[in-house]
């Protein structure tokens, strides 16, 4: 829950890019001195790792529960079971492979050299650097649908798994699931569109 | 109706099973599944052959000990059935159909299609009871609201199957579990007891090998009673409770 919280802080921060460099960059600015900022990079990090740590546990011991040999020799024909809910550790795997990426292209160059106490590169140009490469947009993407689905089982299996849910309560929070999920894609699936067209659109001015 | 059954076999616990396919033929639309295999082994003994183990006893949807899984659904293609419940008209006339044991690692293949379900037998041991000391009051005399009654009922409606750990694609045994904590958590005489019934149970649940839930309600699908996941959040609850205030 920690972890869709710091989800939606993202997105915030970022669209600040699409309505003006100024803005962004003095978002970037407070992120970078604020102390409660400061303070909760580390918690976030403990998050991340602790979670991603336990899925591995509850993974394994979940393929231990059926091992290999045990499989059916026809595969589950139950239908209720939502594609994301059958699949959260492989789309873990991939989120985290793609925050390798997202971390060379970013991270490095603001987040660490600031903890380094060294000027970063000026983050708008970064950002429309990153996004004037179709690949890359193209790879982001794939990535934000990657967290749309994850996102999409794991915001209410949350709440379950805390036992705050009820027969009433379940569909409510499929459905703000769902809706959260999409605002997620929708919202970081704008940045690399807008920057990738704003781009071609300067060229095409240019040319 | 005509049949071909492709069925395991495994001539004990030790030993290596194998799918083997019989015909059956002449078989009425309003047979019994179980009926089905019963004319079947019949058959198997008249040819002088080992008829096909599987487990059954009530034949009317409230023991719980019929256990197949077929054509890819625990207790087969109907909604909240048992397989005892199953009749040979859900199925069309020439199908092949696979029957399997359940399978999970806590319920190991005794023989055929039998499987040992002894590990749900020691999670209730762990747990699944109430034991007050003293003068009980007579349970009429109690008043229980009737929002409090039905959900205790609902869950109580659990059969002990075994379906929901086969469909579970972690052969996760939590609805179970939870219903027999929610059954029992939902009444005063078994709430005096409920945070240590919850870690009890749990703790034997995952000593047993039984895989963790990560919710693709799969299990609530194919319960023949039923029973909600509304009741594996009641037992998140009152676990992380219980163990809060240890
Ligand atoms: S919860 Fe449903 S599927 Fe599981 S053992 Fe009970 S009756 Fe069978
Ligand atoms: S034989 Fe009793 S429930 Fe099926």
């Amino acid at each position: 829950m920690f972890l869709l919280v710091f989800v939606a802080l993202h997105l915030a921060l970022n669209l600040a890019a699409v309505v003006s460099a100024d803005l962004y960059r003095q978002a970037c600015e407070f992120m970078d001195t604020n102390i409660l900022v400061k303070i909760m990079v580390p918690v976030l990090a403990l998050g991340f790792i602790v979670h991603i740590l336990f899925s591995i546990f509850v993974e394994f011991k979940n393929w231990t529960g059926r091992p290999a040999e045990m499989r059916y020799a026809v595969p589950c024909k139950t239908k209720v079971s939502s594609w994301a809910s059958k699949n959260m550790f492989v789309l873990g795997v991939i989120v985290v492979l793609f925050l390798v990426l997202h971390f060379t292209h970013f991270w490095m160059h603001m987040q660490l050299q600031s903890f380094l106490g060294k000027e970063g590169t000026d983050p708008y140009q970064l950002v429309v650097n990153t996004f004037s490469n179709p690949v890359i947009c193209v790879l982001y993407i794939v990535w934000f649908a990657a967290i749309y689905f994850h996102i999409s089982h794991g915001f209410w299996s949350a709440f379950q798994s805390i036992g705050l849910n009820n027969s009433k309560w379940l569909p409510r929070l499929q459905f703000l699931a769902k809706l959260y999920a999409i605002c997620v894609f929708l919202g970081f699936t704008l940045i690399p569109v807008y920057f990738l067209c704003c781009k071609c659109c300067c060229c095409a001015g240019s040319c | 109706m005509k049949f071909t059954l492709k069925i395991w076999r495994q001539k004990n616990a030790k030993a290596k099973g194998r799918f083997e396919t019989y015909q059956v033929e002449g078989i009425s639309p309003d047979t019994s599944f179980l009926e089905m295999l019963d004319i079947l082994n019949e058959k198997l003994v008249r040819e002088g052959k080992e008829p096909v183990a599987f487990d059954h006893d009530c034949r009317e949807g409230i023991c719980g000990m019929c256990s197949l899984y077929v054509n890819g659904r625990a207790h087969g293609p109907d909604d909240d059935v048992t397989t005892c419940q199953l009749h040979c008209r859900k199925f069309h006339d020439g199908d092949t159909i696979t029957i399997e044991p359940w399978r999970s690692a806590a319920f190991p293949v005794i023989k055929d299609l039998v499987v040992n379900r002894g590990a749900f037998d020691q999670i209730l041991q762990a747990g699944g009871f109430i034991n007050i000391g003293g003068i009980v009051p007579d349970a009429n005399a109690i008043p229980i609201s009737k929002v409090d009654a039905d959900e205790s009922m609902d869950a109580a409606a659990c059969i002990g199957c075994g379906a929901c750990v086969a469909t579970c694609k972690n052969g996760s045994a939590m609805l179970f579990v939870a219903a027999r904590v929610s059954s029992l958590a939902k009444l005063p005489q078994g709430r005096v007891e409920a945070a240590r019934r919850a870690k009890a149970m749990v703790a034997k649940m995952d000593e047993l090998g039984f895989g963790a839930c990560s919710n693709t309600q799969a299990c609530e699908a194919e319960c023949p009673k039923g029973v909600s996941i509304a009741h594996i959040a009641r037992l998140n609850r009152e676990f992380l409770l219980a163990k809060v205030q240890d």
